[in-house]
């Protein structure tokens, strides 16, 4: 197998992910497309990890799963809380601080 | 590069093969989580991801990885998006409000970067191909397959030793030479440690000692990390 055709699947979900992050505007799916975002940088970590032969890649991977974890759990807690104070997770409303 | 000299292990057809379906499925995946118009929808798009994901870890032989990813992200992250999605009521029959109604800019920066991204990474690594086997060597049998390209015994020594050793060797050329360097740096045990120290039979067992030796302190400060934001998670969320 090549090193690059699992950077380039890692490539093309890093893009999809961006586009998610920029282009859905509920709270919840900008939170999915972090972790499709996450997700490419643990196969790039995981192929680097193959090719030179090294577990640093592979432990690195397991923080980052750790990390989403708890990513996910504070965003979903703020989440709820925008819901609670906007009737909404839209993120394009929350714009208190907007000058 | 690493090209040269992996250029002669044969291509494994059933791992292409696998690699492609899984790949495919994978993206075909992601395009839905961003694009549908139901979260729940995305949530369960987003497991077919995470679980293609967990496959490729497999294939790149990362078991212990691809079994966290499918028990903390399939098991848990993607629940704690159900629990979100069904806290905040989004609509179960489908969300119009989901995606901004322009969405040029995103596709430009989408595309762009992918652009960008495949261009450097094709420019950079070519075709660089995996080592034949492409589980992490065991050490194990890494000391044996040294012992037996240079002769030299291992037993009882450290990085510093091994080192010297190999560039006592007369009969090898320069590229050899490099490569049993850095093959006896691979074997030698991290520390002040000796060789056979350490009976580090499988990948699981690498990864574990890897984690804590090597990377104790960084594990430590993500378990306090994980109280942290749990806690702080129930605070926010917490009604008053």
């Amino acid at each position: 197998m090549l090193l690059n055709q699992f950077l380039l699947l890692a490539a093309v979900l890093f893009a999809i992910g961006v586009y998610g992050v920029i282009a859905r505007r509920n709270g919840v799916a900008v939170l999915m497309s972090i972790e499709l975002i996450l997700n490419a940088v643990n196969i790039n970590l995981i192929a680097f990890s193959a090719m030179n032969n090294s577990v640093a890649g592979q432990v690195f991977a397991l923080f980052v799963i750790a990390i989403a974890a708890a990513e996910v759990g504070v965003g979903l807690a703020i989440v709820l809380v925008i819901y609670r104070t906007h009737h909404s997770i839209d993120l394009d409303r929350v714009d208190s601080m907007k000058g | 590069m690493a090209a040269a000299a992996n250029a002669d292990v044969p291509v494994n057809v059933a791992q292409n093969v696998g690699f492609g379906i899984i790949a495919a499925a994978m993206v075909v995946g992601a395009i839905r989580v961003v694009t549908t118009h139901n979260v729940v929808h995305a949530a369960l798009w987003l497991v077919l991801v995470l679980a293609g994901a967990a496959a490729q870890f497999i294939l790149l032989a990362a078991e212990f990885v691809a079994l966290t990813q499918v028990l903390v992200y399939i098991g848990a992250i993607v629940v704690l998006f159900l629990f979100g999605v069904m806290l905040t009521r989004a609509l179960i029959g489908g969300d119009a409000e989901l995606t901004r109604p322009n969405r040029a800019g995103a596709v430009v920066t989408g595309v762009l970067m992918l652009g960008l991204l495949s261009f450097t990474l094709i420019d950079t690594f070519g075709n660089d191909r995996l080592p034949s086997d492409t589980r992490v060597t065991l050490r194990r049998d890494a000391v044996s397959q040294f012992e037996a390209d240079t002769g030299i015994v291992t037993a009882g020594m450290n990085e510093e030793d091994l080192v010297a050793q190999v560039a006592a060797l007369s009969d090898i050329d320069d590229r050899e030479r490099t490569r049993q360097v850095s093959a006896a740096r691979a074997i030698a045990p991290d520390g002040a440690g000796q060789v056979g120290d350490v009976s580090i039979d499988s990948n699981v067992a690498a990864v574990s000692d890897s984690i804590f030796s090597q990377y104790l302190l960084p594990f430590e400060i993500v378990s306090v990390l994980l109280t942290a934001a749990l806690i702080g998670a129930i605070v926010i969320a917490r009604k008053e």
